[in-house]
C-alpha cells in the first residue's frame, strides 16, 4: 500500500538544488527569448517601483540635511542697537545662572557681521556699508526639558521682558513643523508604495495568468504523465521572480539617472546655503531593500496567479 | 493489477458514462476494450487513470485503492500508468526526444540516466533516428509511436491506450498492435480501447465489451 509515494521526491538536496538551478536558468532564457514582451512587463514594474524609490530616497535626504537641526530650541535674542559689549556679557552672565538655560553664548555684532559674510556670498554689499548694521545677538539654549513649546513661551515672554533685548526669535516651531511635514510625507510616500506594489502584483498577475494560458497544452500533458503541482508551478513562480527582480533593477537604474541629472543642480544650491549636502547614489541598504522587494513582490504575484488558474486546467 | 467492482460513473446531468461495471485484469495481461462509440471505453479508461473519480463501487490498481489516493497523490499514482490517446497529445514545440523525455524529467531522474533510456524506448519503437525532429513533421503513424515511446519511457507497470490506432491504416494499425504484444511480453500490463473488431479478433487476446456503459460481454469468462 502507499506505493505511490515511493518514488516521490526521491532526492538529495543536491540533485534539488541542481533542478532549482535549472529552472530558474530556463526560465531566464525563455524570458530572454521573447524580450519585447518582457521588457514590456519589466518596464511597468520598474516605473511603478521608482516612484516610490525616489521619494523614498528623496525624503531620506531631506531628513539627513534636517538632522542637524534636531535637538533642543535654540533663542536668539536680538539686543537693542545702544547695548554695547559690556552690557550684553552682563545679560549673559545674568542668564547663565537661569538654571533652565543650558548655554548662553554672546555674538558680538563684528563676529555676526564675519559669520554673514561668509554664509550669504553678499560680501560686495555688505562692504558698501560703512558701519555694522547688526546687533549683539545672545544664542540660548534652554535644558532639553524647557524645550516644549509651552515652557519655550514663557521662557521666551521673559527674555522679553528684559529692557538690554529688542526681539527674540525662537527656532522651536519650524523645526517642529518641519519634522511633522516629513513625517506626513514619509505616510504619504508609503501609501504611495503600498498602492504601486499593489500593481506589480496585478502586473506580474495577469503576465503569469496569460503565460499559463498560453501553456495550457504543456501544463495539461504534463499533468497526465504525473508532473507535480509543484512542478508545472516552478517555472511560472521562477518567472514572476525575474519578471519582479528586473523591475527592480530597472526601478534603481531609473532612480540613480533620475539623482544623478539633479545631483549638479542640488550641489549648486547647497552650495549657496553652504552645506556640503548632495544627492549621493541609492545606498547599499536601499538597493537591497528595493531588489528583495521586488523580487518578493514578483514572485508573490505569480503565485497569486499560479494557485487561482492552474487548478482550472485539468487534462481530460 | 486493475480491479473494477460495480464501479458507477455519472456526469454531472445525470448520464452515466459506465453502469456498475466488474471486473479483473491479472498483472501481465493484454486486454483489449471495445464497444460502439458512446460505449464508455474512455471513461473507464479515464477512471484508471483518475482522469475522472467514480460515483459508486470501487477501483483497484496495483494493489491501491484508487478512492483513497487525495488530489495531491494523483500524479505519483500516474506514473505508473503510461496513456496513450488518438490524438497523441504531444508538444509540438519540443523535440521528439523532449516529448519522450517528460515522464523521467518530472519523475526528476537524472540527465545521463534520461537520455540513456529515451533512446532506449524510441529504439522500441523505430523512431531513434527522428529524436531531433518536431512531432509535427512525422507522419500519424509515427507521432502515434513518439505517444507509446513517452508512455512507457519510465516502464510503469499498467499502460492504457484510448483508440491508439483510430486514425491510422490498417497496416499501420498493426504494426502498433505489434508493439504492444511486445511490451506485453515484458510483463506490462496492457489495456487498450479500439472499435477495430477486425483488428483485435485475429490477436486471440482477452475482449472487454461495452454497450451503453454496461459491461456486456468479458471473452475470458466465455
Ligand atoms: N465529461 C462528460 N460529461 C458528460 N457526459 C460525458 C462526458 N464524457 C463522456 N460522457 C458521456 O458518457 C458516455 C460514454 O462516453 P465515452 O466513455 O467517451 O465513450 P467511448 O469512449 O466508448 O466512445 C457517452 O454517452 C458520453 O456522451
Ligand atoms: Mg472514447
Amino acid at each position: 500500500m502507499g506505493s505511490a509515494r515511493t518514488n516521490r521526491g526521491g532526492s538529495d538536496p543536491s540533485t534539488w538544488a541542481l533542478r532549482h538551478l535549472q529552472v530558474a536558468l530556463a526560465s531566464l532564457g525563455r524570458l530572454c527569448s521573447a524580450p519585447l514582451a518582457t521588457l514590456m512587463t519589466t518596464a511597468v514594474i520598474g516605473i511603478a517601483l521608482a516612484l516610490p524609490t525616489g521619494l523614498h530616497v528623496t525624503l531620506n535626504h531631506v531628513q539627513q540635511l534636517a538632522g542637524g537641526w534636531e535637538g533642543a530650541a535654540t533663542f536668539s535674542l536680538f539686543l537693542k542697537q545702544e547695548i554695547g559689549e559690556k552690557q550684553a556679557e552682563t545679560l549673559a552672565a545674568k542668564l547663565r545662572r537661569n538654571p533652565r538655560l543650558a548655554k548662553v553664548q554672546v555674538i558680538p555684532p563684528d563676529l555676526a557681521l564675519a559669520e554673514f559674510r561668509r554664509l550669504s556670498g553678499f560680501e560686495g554689499a555688505l562692504d558698501a556699508l560703512d558701519e555694522n548694521p547688526l546687533p549683539t545677538v545672545l544664542v540660548i539654549e534652554p535644558e532639553p526639558e524647557y524645550s516644549t513649546p509651552e515652557a519655550a513661551e514663557t521662557l521666551m515672554a521673559g527674555f522679553n521682558r528684559q529692557a538690554e533685548v529688542d526681539f527674540t526669535q525662537l527656532d522651536l516651531q519650524w523645526v517642529r513643523r518641519f519634522h511633522a511635514i516629513t513625517e506626513i510625507a514619509r505616510r504619504g510616500v508609503l501609501v504611495i508604495a503600498a498602492l504601486l506594489a499593489l500593481a506589480v502584483l496585478l502586473i506580474v498577475g495577469n503576465t503569469i495568468r496569460l503565460e499559463i494560458q498560453n501553456h495550457r497544452s504543456e501544463i495539461e500533458i504534463t499533468k497526465l504523465i504525473g508532473g507535480t503541482d509543484a512542478f508545472i508551478r516552478r517555472p511560472f513562480l521562477y518567472n514572476g521572480l525575474w519578471y519582479g527582480l528586473s523591475g527592480g533593477i530597472l526601478a534603481w537604474l531609473l532612480v540613480s539617472l533620475a539623482l544623478w541629472l539633479l545631483n549638479g543642480p542640488v550641489e549648486h544650491l547647497a552650495g549657496l546655503y553652504h552645506s556640503d549636502f548632495d544627492l549621493s547614489a541609492i545606498g547599499l541598504p536601499t538597493l537591497g531593500a528595493l531588489l528583495t522587494a521586488s523580487a518578493l513582490l514578483g514572485l508573490l504575484g505569480s503565485w497569486i496567479a499560479v494557485s487561482r488558474h492552474l487548478s482550472d486546467i485539468e487534462p481530460d | 493489477m486493475i480491479h473494477f467492482e460495480q464501479v458507477t460513473k455519472r456526469y454531472p446531468g445525470g448520464h452515466e458514462g459506465l453502469s456498475n461495471a466488474s471486473f479483473h485484469i491479472a498483472p501481465g495481461e493484454l486486454v483489449f476494450l471495445t464497444g460502439h462509440s458512446g460505449a464508455g471505453k474512455s471513461t473507464l479508461l479515464r477512471l484508471i487513470g483518475l482522469l475522472e473519480r467514480c460515483t459508486r463501487g470501487q477501483v483497484r490498481v496495483n494493489g491501491r485503492n484508487l478512492g483513497r489516493i487525495g488530489r495531491r497523490d494523483i500524479p505519483y499514482h500516474r506514473r505508473e500508468v503510461g496513456m496513450i490517446f488518438q490524438d497523441h497529445r504531444l508538444l509540438h514545440d519540443r523535440t521528439v526526444f523532449d516529448n519522450v523525455a517528460m515522464p523521467l524529467v518530472v519523475a526528476g531522474m537524472r540527465h545521463q540516466e534520461i537520455g540513456r533510456r529515451v533512446r532506449a524506448a524510441l529504439d522500441k519503437v523505430g523512431l531513434l533516428n527522428k529524436e531531433k525532429a518536431r512531432p509535427i513533421t512525422l507522419s500519424g503513424g509515427e507521432q502515434q509511436r513518439v505517444g507509446i515511446a513517452r508512455a512507457v519511457v519510465s516502464k510503469p507497470p499498467v499502460v492504457l491506450a484510448d483508440e491508439p490506432t483510430g486514425n491510422l491504416d490498417p497496416a499501420l494499425s498493426q504494426e502498433i498492435m505489434d508493439l504492444f504484444m511486445q511490451f506485453n511480453r515484458v510483463g506490462v500490463t496492457l489495456l487498450i480501447a479500439t472499435h477495430d473488431l477486425d483488428l483485435i479478433s485475429r490477436m486471440g487476446q482477452r475482449i472487454l465489451t461495452l454497450n451503453r456503459g454496461r459491461l456486456v460481454r468479458d471473452s475470458a469468462a466465455g
